[in-house]
């Protein structure tokens, strides 16, 4: 009976030790002195390795300003690739310590999996590509269209959505690749192809004549794309959503990587206490006060990642749109830092 | 007697010379003689020949145009390889030329890339010295190759501190390397793991028995990406949170895992290939059982299996390249996730860099395959009597 008792203190010690380790994200992260971050194998603009073999990106941006608040180096980051697969299970089970890895943040995923998910870095959605020479300015003129698609994604059972419920009679091309889809539609054997926007921008350049081919404006899905922890460790995710808020609200005080030595001077209360001359906002989340000043000085703001990560500075050209700032008409809202 | 040949002799019809060798007729010879042999010697023959040659020539201009006439060699981005007044050019060779550095090392540091040079140096002479009949000492070879090397790899590669090597994490190794890599662990751990799964597999000791069964059959009855994602996503959840394996230590152990089951079966049938009387002799003869195996069984049994465990390894080297789904990044991910870099969109770059994973895949297991048969065609010399 003693025994049975010994073992079952000892279980019960392991379950506890496990759950206050989990809570401890953040000092797990010093002692270790990287930053474990989860990161696509391979998307054009969010996660990609250059020729180096350096990751460059929108979300691999987010990671080292993650890292730079911490540390105040954005290169202390270890990107740890990961599939659709197995990413929620790598964050569960400790693997990584924020998972940025443009993951859909969806009620199931918040609810079921043990996840907290935070700000969404691009709002995404599924869009279509067509030829300028059919002279077509709105999803809605599709009616009698066939569309490229593959198969067995959500983006076919949107498709059907939005055709359905708009009354618009189509015909679906699926293929298993992206590759044989795109090669398709460049082929001709498709009015449109579809795909979540930021992929359309990305397959765009892959065709015969890039030019020749317009993103149309309607967007027909919501794909928030943002980042995740692990659940009950709400200290970490105050850094991790904080973060973004930070690089969002620099954008919008006109704080860049350039100015960031000139606005520390600023007299604007606002800037002040983003980067930390006033208020000790840095030390409420478990940094210094200048945990802002560091993201922007190492990474940018928003805006600036967004350029030249999938924006106009990049290759893909993606217009901001819905990822503008709230105050241009889109989405990224940050609240206040104050 | 005699008389009658000189008389003979001296006549003048008798040739006095041997006659001219004459040359072959020439439907005997020559390329034409040769077609008749080798390419139409029967009407299926002529079929076949005819088929073949429409085949090559509707595909090899095409594929030679492709990758050579129409190819593009330089240029420093995707400019270079977009279709041009609407022609798509031929393969995009710049690209791999850009990336061949990341094929090669994946995200190893670029200061650090020597180390990786010397791994394939090592290598390279590990397996010359085993596979070059007359080197010398090919016993202290062996002993380099399967001990020496892994050990110096190990630490030339991870890092140590005591050799003032930086630690490089696994996360950073990728490209041809880690192919290499779990290719040779796979290779080197699995023909002794799965000799002894074969001879554990028929012995007459029921525990040791059962347990060969069963891991033979239990590994043989999943498919390889179930191990894999067994390591990499079911494995972590079964350990405590503050315990992490490694990544690619855990495909490691998972590939080398199920190659010595499939390796223990090849092995077996070289072993039931053996009439039983080569047992029974070599029992006669007082050995005792590993002796027995040693000195007579193993060395004909795994002779006569030489096809089948080539075939096994150069399954297990093309098999590697499923890593690219638990996210490690072998020479064909590295490949995967160069092409769709923006940096190189063009409509040939996926096609090129496929191509390019393809040639080089042949290379290494024509090399193994062929290897393979001057083997087999050396240790045959006794059976053709």
């Amino acid at each position: 009976m003693k025994k049975v008792l010994m073992s079952v203190a000892v279980g019960a010690a392991f379950v506890m030790a496990a759950g206050s380790a989990s809570a401890q994200t953040l000092n797990q992260v010093k002692s270790r002195g990287v930053l474990q971050c989860g990161s696509n194998t391979g998307l054009a603009g969010f996660g990609q390795p250059d020729a180096q073999g350096n990751w460059t990106g929108l979300d691999v941006d987010y990671c080292r300003a993650i890292a730079a608040a911490i540390f105040n180096d954005a290169s202390k980051v270890k990107f740890v690739p990961l599939s659709a697969k197995d990413r929620f299970t790598a964050l569960q089970s400790g693997e990584v310590d924020v998972l940025v890895r443009n993951t859909t943040w969806t009620m199931s995923r918040d609810t079921q999996l043990g996840l907290e998910f935070g700000p969404v870095n691009y709002y995404d959605g599924q869009g279509f590509m067509v030829r300028k020479k059919l002279k077509i300015a709105s999803a809605m003129e599709l009616s009698g269209a066939s569309v490229c698609t593959q198969q067995g994604t959500t983006t076919e059972l949107n498709l059907a959505d939005f055709f359905r419920a708009n009354k618009l009679k189509y015909e679906v091309v699926a293929f298993a690749s992206s590759d044989e889809t795109i090669k398709a539609y460049d082929a001709g054997r498709c009015d449109v192809f579809t795909t979540d926007a930021s992929g359309l921008y990305a397959e765009r350049l892959k065709l015969t004549a890039p030019d020749d081919h317009i993103v149309l404006p309607e967007i027909i899905s919501k794909e928030p794309l943002g980042a995740a922890w692990r659940h009950g460790d709400n200290q970490w995710g105050d850094i991790v959503k904080w973060v973004h808020y930070a690089m969002v609200n620099a954008e919008e005080y006109g704080v860049t990587k350039a100015n960031v030595d000139e606005m520390l001077k600023s007299g604007n209360p606002d800037v002040k206490r983003l980067l930390g001359t006033e208020g000790k906002f840095g030390e409420a989340i478990g940094l210094t006060n200048d945990w802002a000043y560091r993201v922007i000085k190492q990474v940018g703001n928003y805006g600036e990642s967004f350029d030249r990560n999938v924006g106009a500075g990049s290759r893909l050209k993606i217009a901001r749109g819905v990822n503008a700032l709230w105050s241009k008409g889109g989405l990224q809202y940050a609240p206040p830092i104050r | 007697m005699n008389t009658e040949i000189v008389s003979a002799s001296s006549k003048a019809y008798v040739r006095q010379e041997p006659a001219a060798v004459l040359p072959p007729p020439g439907s005997l010879v020559g390329p034409l003689a040769w077609m008749r042999d080798n390419l139409f010697s029967s009407p299926g023959n002529i079929l076949l020949t005819v088929v073949a040659a429409a085949v090559a020539y509707i595909s090899i201009p095409g594929f030679l145009n492709f990758l050579i006439f129409d190819a593009v060699w330089t240029g420093a981005d995707r400019e270079a390889c977009i279709a041009k007044n609407g022609v798509v050019p031929g393969a995009c060779w710049a690209f791999v030329r850009e990336r061949v550095n990341f094929f090669i090392y994946g995200f190893y540091p670029v200061d650090q890339r020597w180390r990786v040079d010397v791994f394939f140096v090592l290598g390279a002479i590990g397996v010359a010295w085993m596979l070059w009949l007359k080197a010398p000492r090919r016993d202290i070879g062996m002993i380099y190759f399967l001990v020496v090397l892994p050990l110096i790899s190990y630490f030339l590669l991870g890092g140590a501190d005591w050799l003032g090597l930086s630690a490089v994490d696994t996360a950073r190794w990728g490209g041809l390397m880690v192919t290499l890599v779990v290719a040779g662990v796979g290779i080197v751990a699995s023909l002794p793991l799965g000799i002894l799964l074969a001879l554990g597999r028929r012995s007459k000791l029921p525990v040791i028995k059962f347990f060969s069964v069963m891991f033979i059959e239990f590994v043989r009855g999943v498919p390889l990406i179930t191990v894999l994602f067994m390591a990499n996503t079911m494995l972590p959840l079964f350990l405590p949170d503050n315990i992490t394996v490694d990544k690619l230590l855990r495909a490691l152990v998972g590939i080398g895992l199920f190659a010595s089951a499939y390796m223990a079966e090849v092995v077996r049938a070289g072993l039931q290939a053996l009439p039983k009387g080569q047992y029974e002799g070599a029992m006669a003869m007082g050995l005792g059982y590993w002796q027995m195996m040693r000195l007579i069984i193993l060395p004909q049994a795994l002779k006569v299996t030489i096809p089948n465990i080539v075939n096994t390894y150069i399954g297990l080297f093309k098999d590697t390249s499923l890593l690219l789904i638990v996210g490690i990044f072998d020479f064909l991910k590295a490949i995967e996730t160069a092409r769709i870099d923006p940096q190189w969109a063009a409509p040939t770059t996926s096609t090129t860099g496929y191509a390019f994973a393809a040639i080089v895949y042949f290379l290494f297991c024509y090399g193994m395959a062929s290897y393979a048969r001057a083997m087999e065609r050396r240790l045959s010399v006794a059976d053709k009597r």
